[in-house]
């Protein structure tokens, strides 16, 4: 039961939330009002003559080839990105769940990775990527496989998903972790004494009562694929090559702040906006729906 | 349908914690056998030992004849109703029941004939489409007994399965699984700390203390004849009043701490001059109306209906309570009453407490 509480005095309780109104307003729904206005104008590269037009921006924007493959761009990114990242954090958690001796240790140095920022991450990978010196360039042309990503637009779109995969797996990894070991034993053992081996345990009980886990994370880390991935893009491939990992984040900064084109740039701010809300509801709507056990 | 033979079985945990110090049991077949004892006596260890969920440090488990000892808990034919159901949650009661006979290849029409069989002996026909968390608690260890009983196995495996029920609906369950135990005739482990349950229950119980068994018999042998203090006080609802004292001379009777001597039905001259412990039941001590025996100086008294529990102090001994149960009701008033004991008394050896 949440508790109630009455104010005597009208005025206390807007007093109280005052401070978090208005950074609220401030910091996030003036920017946003304002990408919209932005997002209906044309102005030119210095600011001197601005024209509104109502939302000639839009209609550019999904007439633009160009930006309809970074959005083809972003939908590959993040659901390779959500997939790999929670296929690998799965088997990690899995593996530690069942791991007796020296767990502690095992699981903290499996949460490491979350503590290093996306650029250094993607500098990280950068290098060892990096077909004049990096190691697993090196290897990779060892075992026959030329590897550039400053060329090549498979290897550029590989390179930032390992990137980002390797930066989420340590969240989505604690998450399994917690999922499973909610899982009561005795299911297992009911499943093991019902002559179902690991595997089958696994995928006929263990991943069905994971099932809400798994949904919150694909949200997850579709989100945090879609905006909080520039850092790692920026610091390897920069969109390249010819926008082969151009995402939609990546390009409303490029259009913005490099092209400056500042209307275009608001234009698919508010696309991403949309987005992120649809994104929103569907977590809210759905992940509260978890299966009861 | 099997025995189950434990021969020598010791639990030893890796840090070393000695949890069964080898038990020793042959259960026939058909025959229902409870484990009883308080919390962290082993009971439910030594079971999950012959489920194969905790390997067996030393001695031999057989099922029906076969050493299972290196057998995963598939291969031992067994089945085990757990004491929260571990009901899969995400499945359907026909699945829940299904599950097992899938994994194990079982032809579909065979697998829907022995659910649709098990439901109709269980009552679950109108729920098999329902999932656990609609069911009630009672409907919810049905399906766990269900998915119990289609595999048909030789050894039912019960872990305190009626625990978390209320306590109407578990002596409802408790009758109906004992039915079902003795109509489909399986051998069966029952796990429990509760001695009403496993007295009512038991075609034998095996009394367990500190990871030993403490005696093993039928209900009635044990009540009778109990080998310990402790399976004593343990069986037996309230439990049995112990008293110090020293037999007497040609041993007839024993002298209590307390000053008053209580006769021994079958004399004891072996015993005389030694100091023992008196064991007797509060049903077995009745007021006598003619002034005779102890006196009884009442601390409490609680009116069960039918029967009426006295509890106090004989001649004065502060430090033990000693309880007296009657039939029927008892006049109010009274600050202490005339108590004697009848025929059945006990002796056990005051240092080891075993059955003199």
């Amino acid at each position: 039961m949440i508790k109630r509480v009455t104010f005597r005095n009208l005025w206390l309780p807007y007093l109280l939330l005052l401070p978090q109104l208005a950074v609220t307003l401030i910091f996030f729904i003036w920017p946003a009002l304002q990408a919209l206005y932005q997002s209906l104008l044309v102005e030119d590269a210095f600011g001197l003559s601005t024209e509104f037009v109502w939302f000639e921006n839009f209609e550019e924007l999904f007439s633009d080839p160009l930006y309809l493959e970074a959005f083809t761009n972003t939908v590959v990114f993040s659901f390779s990105v959500a997939f790999a990242s929670m296929a690998i954090a799965l088997l990690l958690a899995v593996m530690a769940d069942r791991t007796i001796k020296g767990a502690t240790a095992y699981k903290t140095l499996l949460i490491w990775p979350y503590a290093v920022a996306p650029a250094v991450a993607g500098v990280l990978w950068f290098f060892m990527f990096n077909p004049v010196v990096g190691i697993l360039a090196y290897v990779l042309r060892g075992v026959g496989y030329d590897w550039n990503h400053y060329l090549d637009g498979g290897d550029a779109m590989t390179l930032v998903v390992i990137a980002a995969s390797w930066k989420q797996i340590s969240y989505n990894f604690l998450f399994f972790l917690a999922g499973l070991q909610a899982i009561p034993r005795s299911l297992i053992e009911a499943a093991a004494i019902d002559g179902a081996g690991p595997f089958k345990r696994f995928w006929t009980i263990i991943f069905p009562l994971l099932s809400p886990t798994t949904f919150f994370l694909l949200v997850v880390n579709v989100v945090y694929a879609f905006f909080d991935t520039f850092g790692i893009i920026h610091a390897t491939t920069e969109g390249g090559p010819a926008g082969a990992t151009q995402i939609l984040v990546y390009k409303v900064y490029s259009d913005g702040f490099v092209g400056l084109d500042l209307g275009s740039s608001a234009a698919q701010s508010v696309v991403l906006m949309a987005i992120v809300i649809a994104l929103t509801v569907v977590q809210f709507r759905y992940i509260e729906r978890r299966v009861e056990y | 349908m099997a025995e189950l033979h434990l021969k020598g079985v010791q639990k030893i945990y890796q840090n070393g914690f000695h949890a069964i110090h080898g038990i020793d049991l042959d259960v026939a077949d058909g025959e229902f056998i409870v484990l009883v004892g308080p919390s962290g006596c082993g009971k439910s260890t030594l079971l999950r030992m012959v489920a194969g969920l905790e390997t067996i440090s030393d001695g031999l488990v057989e099922i029906g004849g076969r050493p299972v000892n290196r057998l995963e808990p598939a291969d031992r034919d067994i089945a085990m109703v757990f004491q929260n159901y571990a009901l899969y949650p995400h499945m359907k009661v026909y699945d829940n029941m299904a599950y097992g006979l899938r994994n194990r290849g079982t032809p579909k029409d065979e697998i829907d004939r022995r659910v649709r069989e098990a439901a109709g002996i269980l009552e679950l026909e109108p729920l098999l489409d329902r999932r656990p968390n609609q069911l009630s608690g009672g409907q919810r260890q049905r399906v766990a007994m269900g998915r119990a009983i289609v595999r048909e196995p030789s050894v039912f495996l019960f872990d305190e399965p009626l625990s978390n029920l209320d306590a109407k609906l578990r002596v409802q369950m408790r009758v109906e699984i004992k039915r079902l135990q003795r109509r489909l005739a399986i051998t069966s482990l029952y796990v429990t700390h509760d001695q009403v349950e496993a007295m009512t229950m038991a075609d034998r119980l095996v009394v367990m203390n500190g990871g030993r068994a403490e005696q093993i018999g039928t209900p009635i042998e044990l009540y009778d004849r109990p080998a310990t203090t402790f399976v004593a006080t343990f069986i037996g609802s309230p439990s049995m009043n112990l008293l110090e004292g020293t037999v007497a001379e040609g041993g007839t009777s024993v002298a209590l701490v307390s000053g008053s001597s209580i006769g021994l039905p079958d004399p004891r001259p072996e015993l005389a001059g030694r100091s023992v412990t008196l064991g007797v039941r509060p049903e077995h001590l009745t007021p006598t109306t003619d002034g005779s025996g102890m006196t009884l100086r009442l601390d409490l008294i609680e009116q069960l209906g039918a029967d009426t529990l006295l509890h106090g102090h004989l001649d004065g001994d502060e430090r033990r309570l000693v309880t007296v149960r009657l039939t029927g009701h008892f006049a109010p008033g009274q600050d202490a009453v005339q108590v004697a004991a009848t025929n059945a008394v006990h002796l056990f050896d005051p240092q080891a407490g075993s059955r003199l």
